[in-house]
C-alpha cells in the first residue's frame, strides 16, 4: 500500500511519450511532431523552443485535446491532481483574442461564463486577477482602450480565472515590441510565482525559453522532432541580470548548436 | 469636454449645410431665371405644405413610411435568420446561396406588375418590394460577419467544451453585429427606392402615387415636396439604424 502510494507520488503530472502526428495532405502526408517525450512536474513552468514547422504548437494543441495523434500517448493528471480536460486548461495565443464588445472584466469572466461557475465568486476572482497583471484600473475599460502588452495581460487573467491546473501559452509575447516583451517576461514569472500553476510555454525565442523555463524542450523543423529535453539550473527569481551569466550563456548555446546555428 | 465641443462643431456643419445647399437652389433660380415648372423655387415648394388637403401629406407620408419601414424590418429578419441558418448548415448555404443570387438579379421593378395580380394593389406588395430589393445585403454581411471568427478564439472556447449555442451567442453574433449594421445602411437606401417604385407601379396612395398624380399637371412643385418628404422618411430611418448602432456596437467595432 505505501510502496504503490509513493509511485504514485513520483508519477508526474504530464508524461508525453513518443508522441507522433501525421497531417494527411491531399497530395502527401506531413510529419508535423515526432519522437516527443518529456515530463512536466505539477507546478512546473516548461519552455517548448524551436524554429517554426517543428511542431511546437501542435504539441500544445494535443495537450489542449483540440488535435488527435497517431502514435505515442499522453497522459495528464495523476493521483493526487486529477485533470478535468473541460476545466482545467487555461490558453493564451500571440494575439489577445479579446472580445471587441466586452469591458476587460467581462472578457476575463468568458472562461467562467462558458463553465457555468457561480458568478458572484468568479467576478471576484476575476477583480483580484486583474490587480495580479496589473490592470485593477482598466476592469470596466474596452479592449480598444488598452495597448498591445495590456491587452496579452488580460488575456492571461482570462486564461487564470476558472482556476485551471495547467495554463498553455502560445508565443504569448511574440506580436509586442522587444522591450515590452522583457517586461512581460518578468510579469509572467511573478505571475506564476504567485499562482503556482503548470504552464507550458511555447516560443520561438531561445533566450526568452531558457529565461523563463524551469525545463526546456527543443524541436527541430526537417523532420519534425525532438532533439532535447534538460533542466534549467538557474534559481528563481529571476532578473533580467541573468542574461549576463555564463551559465544562461550555456543553455542558449546548447539550444544555438541543436538548432544548428553555431 | 473637447469631445461635446467636435460633436457641436459637427451638427452645425450638418445644419449649415443643408441651409447652404437650400440657399444655393434659390439663387439658381433667382439668376438664372429657371421656369417655374422646370424647377420651383424653394419657398414655392414648401408653400405646397399648407395645402394638405390636396396632397394629404401626413396620410400619403405615413404610407410610405409603412412601406419602408415594413419592407426593411422584415428584410433584416429574414435576412439575419437566413444568415444564422446558412451559418449553422453549410449543406443550407450552399444549397440556397446560389438560388438567392439568382433571384436577386430579377429586376424587382418587373415584379410590380406581378404583384398586383398575387396581392391586389396596397401596402402589402410595396412591403414585398421593398422587402425584396434590400433583403440580399443584410443577408450576406450578416453571413460574413458570422464566419469571420478567428480561429484561436474557437481553439480557445473548444478547450472549454463551449456548446454550439454559447459560441453563437457569446462570440459569433455580437461579432456580426457591425456587419449586420453595414448591410442594414446599405438597405435603408435600397428600401427606399422599392418602396417607391412600388408605389409607382401598385399602388393608390403613397408619396410615389402622389407624385404620378400631380405630375400630370405639372406640378413641380408638389413633385419636389414629395421627393423631400420620401427623403425624410429615408433619413429617419437612417438615423434610427444609427442611433441603434451607437447603442449595441462599440465604437472601436464599428464599420464606417
Amino acid at each position: 500500500m505505501s510502496i504503490a502510494r509513493r509511485e504514485a507520488e513520483v508519477e508526474p503530472f504530464i508524461r508525453l511519450q513518443g508522441v507522433r502526428k501525421i497531417y494527411r495532405g491531399r497530395r502527401e502526408d506531413f510529419l508535423a511532431v515526432s519522437d516527443v517525450t518529456f515530463d512536466v512536474e505539477m507546478g512546473e513552468l516548461v519552455s517548448m523552443v524551436g524554429p517554426s514547422g517543428c511542431g511546437k504548437t501542435t504539441v500544445l494543441k494535443i495537450l489542449a485535446g483540440l488535435h488527435s495523434h497517431e502514435e505515442g500517448t499522453v497522459r495528464i493528471g495523476n493521483q493526487s491532481d486529477r485533470f478535468d480536460a473541460a476545466r482545467d486548461i487555461g490558453m493564451v495565443f500571440q494575439q489577445p483574442l479579446l472580445l471587441k464588445w466586452r469591458r476587460v472584466i467581462d472578457n476575463v469572466l468568458l472562461p467562467a461564463e462558458i463553465l457555468g461557475l457561480p458568478m458572484a465568486e468568479a467576478r471576484e476572482r476575476a477583480g483580484h486577477l486583474l490587480e495580479m497583471v496589473g490592470l485593477s484600473g482598466f476592469a470596466q475599460s474596452y479592449p480598444y482602450e488598452l495597448s498591445g502588452g495590456m491587452q496579452q495581460r488580460a488575456a492571461i487573467a482570462r486564461a487564470l480565472v476558472h482556476d485551471p491546473k495547467l495554463v498553455l501559452m502560445d508565443e504569448p509575447f511574440g506580436a509586442l515590441d522587444a522591450l515590452t516583451r522583457e517586461k512581460m517576461n518578468l510579469e509572467l514569472l511573478r505571475i506564476w510565482g504567485e499562482s503556482g500553476k503548470t504552464i507550458v510555454f511555447v516560443t520561438h525565442g531561445i533566450q526568452e525559453a531558457v529565461f523563463l523555463g524551469s525545463r526546456v524542450v527543443v524541436l527541430t523543423a526537417g523532420p519534425a522532432r525532438m532533439a532535447d529535453n534538460f533542466l534549467v539550473n538557474l534559481p528563481y527569481p529571476r532578473g533580467l541580470d541573468l542574461k549576463t551569466q555564463e551559465a544562461f550563456g550555456d543553455y542558449t548555446r546548447r539550444i544555438y548548436k541543436l538548432l544548428g546555428m553555431e | 469636454m473637447n469631445d461635446s465641443r467636435d460633436r457641436l462643431r459637427k451638427w452645425v456643419l450638418i445644419v449649415v449645410m443643408h441651409l447652404a445647399a437650400v440657399l444655393v437652389w434659390q439663387a439658381w433660380i433667382t439668376f438664372g431665371k429657371v421656369e417655374p415648372y422646370i424647377m420651383p423655387a424653394p419657398l414655392d415648394t414648401f408653400a405646397t405644405l399648407l395645402e394638405f388637403k390636396t396632397y394629404r401629406w401626413g396620410h400619403n407620408t405615413l404610407i410610405t413610411a409603412a412601406s419602408v419601414f415594413g419592407g426593411f424590418w422584415l428584410a433584416v429578419v429574414v435576412g439575419v435568420i437566413l444568415a444564422v441558418l446558412f451559418s449553422w448548415s453549410r449543406w443550407l448555404n450552399e444549397a440556397l446561396m446560389p438560388l438567392i443570387v439568382s433571384l436577386n438579379m430579377i429586376p424587382k421593378v418587373a415584379l410590380g406588375p406581378i404583384f398586383i395580380v398575387w396581392f391586389s394593389y396596397g401596402l402589402g406588395p410595396n412591403i414585398l418590394i421593398a422587402f425584396s430589393i434590400c433583403f440580399l445585403p443584410i443577408l450576406i454581411t450578416t453571413t460574413r460577419g458570422l464566419n469571420e471568427v478567428e480561429p484561436e478564439l474557437i481553439d480557445l472556447v473548444r478547450t472549454l467544451r463551449a456548446s454550439r449555442w454559447q459560441v453563437f451567442t457569446k462570440i459569433q453574433l455580437p461579432g456580426a453585429l457591425p456587419y449586420i449594421f453595414s448591410g442594414m445602411k446599405v438597405a435603408v437606401v435600397l428600401a427606399v427606392a422599392g418602396a417607391i417604385v412600388g408605389e409607382f407601379i401598385a399602388s393608390e396612395e403613397g408619396l410615389g402615387y402622389l407624385m404620378m398624380q400631380v405630375q400630370v399637371s405639372l406640378d413641380t412643385a408638389g413633385m419636389f415636396m414629395a421627393v423631400l418628404m420620401i427623403t425624410a422618411v429615408g433619413v429617419t430611418l437612417y438615423a434610427i439604424v444609427l442611433l441603434l448602432e451607437r447603442l449595441l456596437v462599440v465604437r472601436d467595432a464599428r464599420m464606417e
